[in-house]
């Protein structure tokens, strides 16, 4: 008896440790993993926690689904970098403002047998198609992620759809993260389309290396999105204001700017003018 | 390294909070279902078998949706806390504890049933001797139970969210350690969560045999 008391005891000071914690100052920030996974988030939110006292709890997804999170009500604020995804979830009206934070950009990285020959070329379509010609492998994120999205619109710049693509063999949709992705070409040996945060960052780089980049066509907007009160009445919509609106600060661009991994910048901050 | 205290801390929390309720639904169900003959029982015996194998990912998208501010348990505002995640891992928990500890009764109330009721105790009031009996295997399942719960990662990961400093386990750090390509600390930290499992197992067994011979002195 003594045991299940002592067990309920437990039980319920977990619970309600937990219930404290939400209660304090936070906001939910649906991101895109690649600000998570790059280490960005972490390296300038406890700047914002220690001014603002807001705590910003991330929840890392591929845009697709963080903009489907936020739809739901599940989250107070997005960071997301799918233009045409999120014109849509404008035009749905879930959102009140959208302003752009940083910049960055995708690049094509390949295994260094480089069975298309595309290696330091910086026209992506024409390595694509170049890629589809030799049935080299490719790896697809195929998760509705901002990258995803910039990868089909790429390949139908090329003369590909979803449909043509899925029927080959060498095209191979993970369904899963960057990380994963990129996992999955350094195995493959495979081409693949990243964002360039997540990339240089990532430690499982295997024979794989940049062959395409500097293309304008692979320029990768981050946004932070707010939500509408008339839509999403429920979420702590001033908390995620006050950092909507310190991400695109002064202070907020600098911490942005700030941010190295190996020396190299990952994030240029663009909220003064928006590419 | 504070991280992964904490991590560790969390992830042991969210199972050991998942596996005490999942026991204390768990022990008087299983018993009660080898002890009380209804109709139906045989199906309801087959489906709490069947449901060892529940795969966490349906749990989590269900308990994903149910909790979600648009579902039906959205107002509680649980979702992406350590609470959903407990959540989680009882749900995951409850069969397999149950469907261990029911297969143990059985047994006993072939053997011992008709003593235990002879001198007019009602079946209910059986209920604690049964466990009593069958205490050994009720150790067991709860481990078993605490197996599931801290090595999952597909059910936490849905209602958890990974949230660092919040919602990240040992097993969503390493998901998230892979998808990084850091997989030598994945695998450290994969290592460690083995050895916590069992010096967990192993200190439950010594107390249980040190309880034992403390046990049998006093009676």
């Amino acid at each position: 008896m003594n045991k299940a008391r002592s067990a309920c005891a437990l039980v319920a000071a977990f619970i309600l440790a937990g219930s404290a914690s939400a209660a304090e100052r936070s906001i939910t920030l649906a991101s895109t993993t690649s600000v998570e996974a790059s280490g960005l988030l972490a390296n300038i939110l406890p700047q914002f926690t220690a001014k603002t006292g807001i705590k910003v709890n991330v929840v890392a997804q591929g845009t697709g689904k963080a903009l489907d999170t936020a739809r739901r009500g599940d989250a107070d604020l997005l960071l997301v970098h799918d233009p045409e995804a999120e014109q849509q979830f404008i035009d749905e009206g879930h959102s009140a403002s959208r302003r752009q934070i940083a910049w960055n950009d995708f690049i094509l990285v390949g295994p260094a047998a480089d069975p298309a020959r595309i290696r330091g070329g910086n026209d992506s379509v024409a390595a694509l198609q170049a890629i589809a010609t030799a049935r080299a492998p490719f790896v697809s994120r195929g998760d509705k992620s901002g990258t995803n999205a910039a990868e089909l619109r790429l390949w139908k710049m090329a003369g590909q759809t979803p449909d043509t693509l899925n029927k080959t063999d060498w095209y191979r949709d993970i369904g899963g993260g960057m990380g994963q992705a990129l996992n999955a070409a350094s195995a493959m040996n495979a081409y693949t389309l990243s964002d360039r945060g997540t990339w240089l960052s990532f430690n499982n780089k295997g024979s794989l290396s940049i062959v395409v980049e500097g293309d304008g066509r692979l320029v990768n907007r981050y946004d932070v999105i707010e939500l509408n009160p008339l839509k999403h009445g429920d979420a702590r919509l001033e908390a995620a204001k006050v950092f909507a609106d310190w991400l695109v600060s002064t202070e907020g661009q600098q911490a942005i700017g700030a941010f190295q991994v190996n020396g190299e910048k990952l994030f240029n901050p663009s909220a003064p003018s928006p590419r | 390294l504070q991280d992964f205290f904490e991590i560790v801390g969390l992830s042991l929390g969210v199972s050991l909070a998942a596996t005490a309720i999942a026991t204390a639904v768990s022990l008087p169900a299983g018993a009660a279902l080898a002890i009380f003959p209804f109709p139906g029982r045989r199906l309801v015996v087959v489906l709490v078998n069947a449901f060892f194998g529940l795969p966490p990912v349906v749990v989590g998208l269900a308990l994903y949706l149910a909790l979600s501010h648009s579902g039906p348990l959205g107002p509680l505002g649980l979702l992406f806390t350590p609470a959903a995640m407990v959540m989680a891992q009882a749900i995951l928990a409850i069969p397999i504890i149950t469907a261990l500890v029911h297969r143990a009764s059985e047994r006993a109330w072939s053997r011992y049933g008709d003593e235990l009721v002879s001198d007019g105790a009602s079946r209910a009031q059986a209920i604690p001797n049964i466990l009593s009996i069958i205490r050994a295997e009720l150790l067991t399942a709860t481990l078993a139970g605490f197996g599931r719960t801290v090595s999952e990662v597909g059910a936490v990961i849905l209602v958890g969210g990974n949230i660092r400093g919040l919602t990240r386990t040992m097993t969503t750090a390493i998901a998230l350690q892979t998808s990084q390509g850091d997989l030598s600390l994945a695998l450290a930290l994969g290592a460690v969560l083995v050895g916590i499992s069992i010096s967990i197992s192993a200190t439950v067994f010594a107390l249980a045999g040190r309880a034992k011979t403390a046990g049998s002195d006093e009676t």
